[in-house]
């Protein structure tokens, strides 16, 4: 069953075609990669999903629903989250607190209540921290827990970010390059964490990623893309062995 | 060294986190509530100017260290609430019920008027703030049937439950007053900061499309932002009214906005002790600054714009070297003596994290 559904996705800024007429669907459950050349529009493509670009034609549903009809903000209480390539957290706010805005689309206290604080909002605090928690423990943050973002190096910085995308319990996680800048052994961690995220939490994880290492060692299937269009799309190992692809990578003549 | 043991996820909900806070902010508070004994009537009244300033530079502090909004117009919203207090009460509103009332209304009104400004950013949001502040002037002018134009207005003395308290007959009832409004304004923007509202807050000021990405709608929270910020300032607003005993369209002017803003960047963005901080910085440095000239040069001597130089002086000098403002100072000195003798020369030295473009610059 297909969870998110592009069809005929197009989007030019000015006379730049940055996606071209792309179509694919992402099946619930599975890890779907979009590879690429730098500029081919995968994150182009993120950035549409999750509704801060208009596109200029095509469809997209999220489990049967239209995303177009959604505000960018309101693409998450659909159970979208996503990270971001350059990290976009917040830099004077504690890992704790960063995590607990993941938790924001499931507020429910109004304003009148949290400027009392009346107990539905201390009970409220108390299911959020818990569910933090949670994230917390999977991804070993216990040591960050109460640091600024700002101190934290950069591969902490990577994983706080995809904590606070799990914390919002999301249905489909996207993941605009979880491993660049990251060592190998972080790169490896990731591996395994993008692989319990489908497996141990069931949520369907939609990435983009240049490692191709880390591309097929998690991914079900992959998408490359080229100039806005996809090339190829099937398993890791299909994909890596399309002429189309090796040549938009390494050039004609190189396959 | 005090450590904190965490055993519930109370601990971080909680008012005070641990006993030790508890007892600090319990002695200040009983200071607080016994200074009308300790100190004479004059300087009881320096408190309660010092304490409406805080007020105040609360709800700035609400707008621009927490949401990171820059506003220049604040002053009016003194104004407003001056002004719809005042009005209320010669409706025949009881002080209890129009007093809350004037903030409830600045509130609104300051909500309605972010919707259209907030659609700008940093420098450009204070210049169409400036402008909130220049007409605010304009407009009392016009309004004269209700706001007295350029004559101005008295408020009367204040009636609750059959008590009377007014500023120069009473200083210590109208402290109290004052006090009480002061705790309950702290109390409101503590209880935001540990609800996801705050949070939000904060997800805005430091990055509007991940906060979008988490489904924090930028627009709604700004303006709730500047609603919450916008009320909390008609109060101080209302207090100023009584504290002047008579206001009319120049007491609210932009310098008052501008004092403001630089109020809470004096004691420190961001944070609740900043905005007191700067509230008494922003009281008693003319006072401070009147003796030291009276002493150093004689009453007689007059030196026009000193005030205003030495304040801009101390801003450039905080933006200088001590950026998080005078809590931040406070914070740096008490981690030293609580880490005695371990504390380093460089533990405070911001530390830069590059990002792949940035190691060229």
């Amino acid at each position: 069953m297909s969870l998110l559904k592009v069809e005929n996705a197009t989007l030019k800024f000015g006379g730049v075609v940055a996606v071209n007429d792309l179509s694919f669907s992402v099946n619930e459950g599975e890890v779907y990669a979009i590879v690429g050349p730098n500029g081919a529009g995968k994150s182009t493509v993120f950035n549409l999903v999750s509704r801060f670009y208009q596109p200029y034609a095509g469809r997209f549903s999220f489990d049967g629903q239209d995303l177009l009809s959604c505000k960018p903000d309101e693409v998450a209480d659909l159970g979208i989250a996503r990270t971001f390539q350059n990290i976009e957290l917040f830099d004077h706010a504690t890992v704790l607190q960063n995590l607990l805005v993941g938790r924001h689309r499931h507020r429910r206290t109004t304003l009148i209540e949290e400027l009392f604080f009346a107990p539905r909002v201390r009970q409220e605090e108390r299911h959020h921290r818990a569910a933090v928690e949670e994230v917390i423990d999977f991804l070993d943050l216990q040591p960050y827990r109460d640091k600024m973002i700002a101190g934290l190096p950069y591969g902490v910085r990577k994983v706080v970010e995809l904590g606070r995308a799990l914390a919002s319990g999301p249905r489909l996680l996207l993941l605009d390059e979880p491993a660049s800048g990251l060592s190998v052994e972080e790169t490896q961690d990731m591996r395994w964490w993008i692989d319990d995220i489908r497996k141990q939490m069931g949520i369907t994880v939609l990435m983009v990623e240049h490692d191709m290492g880390l591309v097929s060692g998690v991914s079900d299937r992959v998408l490359a893309l080229a100039d806005g269009a996809k090339l190829a799309e099937g398993t890791p190992a299909e994909v890596q062995s399309d002429p189309a692809v090796i040549e938009a990578y390494l050039g004609a003549g190189a396959a | 060294m005090r450590i904190q043991f965490k055993t519930s996820y109370d601990h971080d909900i909680r008012l005070f986190p641990d006993r030790h806070s508890l007892i600090v902010y319990g002695a200040l508070i009983l200071l607080a509530l016994v200074l009308p004994f300790l100190i004479n009537e004059f300087y009881i009244g320096e408190v309660t100017n010092v304490l409406i300033w805080a007020i105040a530079g609360l709800g700035l502090m609400l707008l621009t260290g927490q949401t990171g909004q820059a506003s220049l117009g604040h002053a009016a919203f003194l104004a407003i609430g001056c002004y719809t207090n005042t009005i209320l009460i010669e409706q025949g509103l009881p002080f209890l019920l129009a007093f809350p009332l004037a903030g409830v209304i600045t509130g609104v009104v300051g909500a309605i008027i972010a919707i259209p400004a907030l659609r700008l950013h940093g420098i450009y949001l204070a210049i169409a703030t400036i402008a909130l502040s220049i007409l605010a002037d304009d407009i009392i002018v016009l309004l004269e049937p209700w706001t007295g134009g350029v004559s101005g207005k008295f408020p009367d003395v204040i009636r609750v439950f059959g008590m009377e308290i007014e500023r120069w007959t009473m200083p210590v009832r109208f402290y109290y007053l004052v006090l009480a409004v002061a705790v309950m304004c702290t109390l409101f923007y503590r209880n935001i900061l540990r609800s996801p509202l705050g949070r939000a807050f904060d997800a805005v000021r430091d990055s509007e499309v991940s906060a979008t990405a988490m489904g924090v709608h930028i627009a709604r929270t700004k303006a709730t932002a500047f609603g919450l910020s916008c009320m909390i300032t008609g109060w101080a607003g209302a207090l100023m009214g009584y504290y002047a005993g008579a206001f009319n369209n120049e007491t609210f002017s932009l310098v008052i906005s501008i004092t403001l803003l630089m109020m809470i960047v004096i004691g420190g963005l961001g944070s609740i002790h900043g905005a007191f901080f700067g509230a008494v910085v922003v009281a008693f440095l003319p006072q401070g600054l009147s003796i030291l000239k009276d002493s150093v040069l004689g009453s007689g001597v007059a030196i026009p714009g000193l005030e205003t130089g030495v304040f801009g002086m101390i801003l450039i000098l905080f933006i200088l070297f001590e950026p998080m403002g005078l809590y931040g100072r406070w914070l740096k000195i008490r981690i030293w003596f609580e880490l005695f003798p371990f504390a380093r020369k460089d533990m405070f030295r911001r530390q830069k994290s590059y990002l792949k473009t940035e190691r060229l610059r």
